[in-house]
């Protein structure tokens, strides 16, 4: 015990002073931090981008239907030719021009009517143009039909689908996509965490095996005992810059959005809601979201994170032993690739099935063979627990039995991960087969 | 004879190979044992068995009488052959934390290692990174780590590999030191000089069985065939030499004229040198006598040779 607390010192202290590690702890949040700003940046320019849409109309229909909005803006040309106001447009450096031909009927109108611009049109220019006309046809055609302009305004009122469960609760659209994106979230971080870890693990193990100390340190101590220490230290070490990157980044996005009074995400919000208003005659939509922030409110965090943390350390433990087998076995990094490929599957798997399948249908048959399914169980199983476990949520005996396979797995694959690893340390000088690895088991 | 470390019957397969097969070695305490052996012959699979990095399939080693333990470890300072340090840590640094894996508390680590460090003069490495040293220098680190915790017995795999000849002597001193301070001590290697030179007993591993051990001075004895280098000094040696090539087996001769001398080897009849010496004694003066003793490279190649010959 004493020996595994100084090897998890070693190989904390040994991480935790490297350069590059340091550099990349106190880096990474600015980066992030910067490419927040950045997209915030651009975001803000787009926006900030007005249309000009000179028009050209002949007919008699079209007085006042294209009105000017945030991002386009109108502009009329009256009594000059389709050339000259082609020209002007263009020398004026406008958006482009809408010309609409004298003819007998609206319909024909419709049918002659041009959009003329620099190079291909913005789909959404494109179709704001086309719902004013689609809307006047319309208008036109129940007119012919009897229908009185005040009544055809009366006609757009628009449908939601009231939902509840049978148990009579009210149930929000959308709620369990949200929820499966949180734990998505928790299952993403797992997948980075493995992934980069696993790696540093890895490179720990060729490294003791290139400068050769290993045979030296294995005299006094269990190899088993240094791979544990190895995993350990260097994820105590992991977490240590997780805990940096999270604390620190949040902190310089609150300091830049306090300086800079970048409020993006609050306009965002804002203009949803206004649109929301417009549009819907529901119960007001500020009630609505705080229906979300209630039933997200209720999700059990306390047993959704204690989860978590069971399913990451399980989980992480089982991939970080692959890759200290996998450093043992090999001479170089260069011949790693082989092996690392068949970890990342079941990670990328866990993460893609998730995202299709979980976030559609999160107690389907797919999402359950997943979250038992040891390899891929930590991140599908976080995906799904959100939605709480008992009714209406997880079952009961599915968290079971995929801790407890979990759990079986871990021992199984540590076991199997420290047989290969005590073989493979004490051999240089080549590049082992699958074959190989299998005999080493036997050894 | 007390012993430190009794192997009976080793035997380790990997796989298909036997590394070992019925392998039995007795080392005597406070003595300098040497473990000879062609490359891949399987002397560091014992050796790491001793050290418990891995263990026999059948057959079973006893340290000072009883079964090997984990807790053995503490007593037992390996130099591996293929050795190293980790090259982005501090001189210092390192020692203690390789130190304390071997179970010396902090503060004791500190004080023999100031010892250490001030007895090879190396005092000013400490706060040194590895990789800022010579092979040389990291090896003499090594050295003390090995011996660090005063192990009752020590194994060198191929200890002088890395040092030139002035700090090979060192290290050869600090060895015969430790063995007078009553360490015993395993030495694997390949330079026949060295093993001639320090150690009493040796055994000799050749395709994964014990071929050869026991005291090096018996082993020679044994390999001795009465051959014995004469120099006469003789004005008629045309016929000296006829007469002793017709009397006895003479192996080789030659004359040299300036010293008037005749050189020549001969092989006796075992426990019957006095006629050979009466006869001797009358035709010439004898200038030199000696007989030839195998050199421990001699018995190497020799037995290897039979070894193989016979299978």
């Amino acid at each position: 015990m004493h020996k595994l607390l100084l090897i998890i010192k070693r190989e904390y202290l040994a991480k935790v002073r490297n350069k590059s590690f340091i550099i990349m702890t106190f880096l990474s949040p600015l980066l992030m931090v910067g490419m927040v700003l950045l997209i915030a940046y651009l975001v803000s320019l787009n926006e900030s981008e007005t249309r000009v849409i000179t028009i050209l109309n002949e007919s008699q229909f079209f007085e006042n239907d294209f009105k000017s909005t945030k991002g386009v803006s109108y502009l009329n040309f009256k009594n000059i030719s389709l050339s000259a106001a082609k020209d002007s447009t263009a020398s004026l450096g406008y958006y482009g021009l809408l010309y609409i031909p004298k003819e007998k009927s609206l319909k024909t109108v419709s049918k002659a009517s041009y959009f003329y611009s620099k190079d291909g049109p913005n789909a959404e220019v494109i179709g704001t143009l086309e719902k004013a006309f689609q809307e006047k046809l319309l208008q036109e055609k129940l007119i012919d039909l009897g229908v009185s302009e005040q009544q055809f305004s009366e006609i757009g009122s628009r449908f939601e689908m009231h939902t509840e469960s049978f148990s009579g609760e009210q149930n929000l659209k959308g709620i369990t996509m949200i929820k499966a994106f949180i734990g998505g979230a928790f299952g993403y971080l797992i997948m980075m965490f493995i992934i980069i870890y696993g790696g540093f693990v890895m490179r720990s193990v060729i490294e003791e095996k290139t400068s050769r100390i290993i045979e030296v340190i294995i005299s006094s101590v269990k190899p088993f005992q240094l791979m544990l220490g190895k995993i350990l230290g260097t994820s105590l070490a992991g977490i240590t810059q997780f805990a940096i990157w999270i604390v620190s980044a949040s902190l310089l996005l609150l300091v830049v959005f306090l300086v800079f009074d970048v409020n993006v995400g609050m306009d965002y919000v804002d203009a949803n809601m206004e649109t929301m208003k417009n549009v819907s005659p529901l119960p007001a939509s500020e009630e609505m979201i705080q229906l979300y922030i209630t039933e997200l409110l209720k999700i059990n965090w306390g047993t959704l994170i204690c989860f978590f943390i069971v399913y990451f350390m399980l989980g992480y433990l089982i991939y970080s032993s692959i890759y200290a087998a996998i450093g043992a076995a090999v001479d170089n990094e260069t011949d790693t690739q082989q092996f690392i490929l068949p970890i990342i599957m079941p990670l990328m798997l866990a993460i893609y099935v998730g995202f299709f399948s979980v976030f559609d249908n999160p107690h389907g048959p797919i999402a359950v063979g997943f979250s038992l399914f040891p390899l891929t169980s930590p991140i599908v199983m976080l995906m799904r627990l959100p939605s709480g476990i008992g009714e209406g949520g997880v079952p009961l005996w599915q968290v079971i039995t995929s801790i407890v396979l979990l759990i079986v797995t871990f021992i199984g694959i540590v076991r199997l991960a420290a047989k290969i690893y005590r073989v493979g340390i004490l051999m240089y000088g080549k590049k082992p087969s699958y074959k190989e690895l299998y005999k080493w088991l036997k050894y | 004879m007390s012993t430190i470390l009794v192997a009976k019957e080793v035997t380790k397969q990997f796989g298909e190979h036997t590394a070992l097969n019925n392998v039995s070695l007795e080392i005597p305490k406070n003595s300098i044992y040497g473990l000879l052996g062609p490359n891949g012959a399987g002397k560091t699979t014992l050796i790491r068995i001793i050290n418990q990095i891995t263990y026999p399939d059948k057959g079973a080693i006893f340290f000072e009488g009883e079964p090997l333990q984990p807790h053995h470890i503490a007593k037992i300072g390996y130099l591996p052959e293929e050795r190293g340090l980790y090259k982005g840590m501090k001189v210092g640094e390192q020692c203690l934390y390789l130190a304390q894996l071997k179970g010396l508390s902090k503060t004791d680590a500190k004080q023999r290692l100031k010892y250490w460090f001030d007895k090879l003069d190396i005092g000013d490495w400490w706060n040194r990174k590895v990789q800022e040293l010579s092979k040389g220098m990291a090896q003499k680190i090594q050295f003390i780590v090995t011996v660090l915790h005063q192990p009752k017995l020590l194994i060198f795999d191929e200890p002088f590999s890395g040092f030139d000849p002035i700090n090979a002597n060192i290290i050869k001193e600090e060895i015969l030191l430790l063995k007078e301070e009553g360490a015993s001590i395993i030495f694997s290697t390949h330079r026949m000089e060295s093993v001639e030179e320090l150690c009493e007993h040796i055994a000799l591993i050749h395709k994964s069985e014990k071929i050869l051990d026991g005291k090096l001075s018996d082993i020679k004895k044994s390999f001795k065939k009465n051959i014995f280098e004469m120099t006469l000094g003789t004005d008629n040696a045309d016929f000296v030499n006829q007469e002793l090539q017709a009397k006895f087996q003479i192996l080789s001769s030659s004359y040299c004229t300036i010293e008037k001398e005749l050189n020549f080897t001969i092989l006796l009849p075992q426990n019957d040198s006095g006629e050979f010496f009466t006869y001797i004694a009358s035709k010439a003066r004898i200038n030199r006598f000696v007989e030839q003793i195998p050199t421990v490279s001699d018995i190497f190649i020799q037995t290897i040779e039979n070894k193989n010959n016979n299978a």
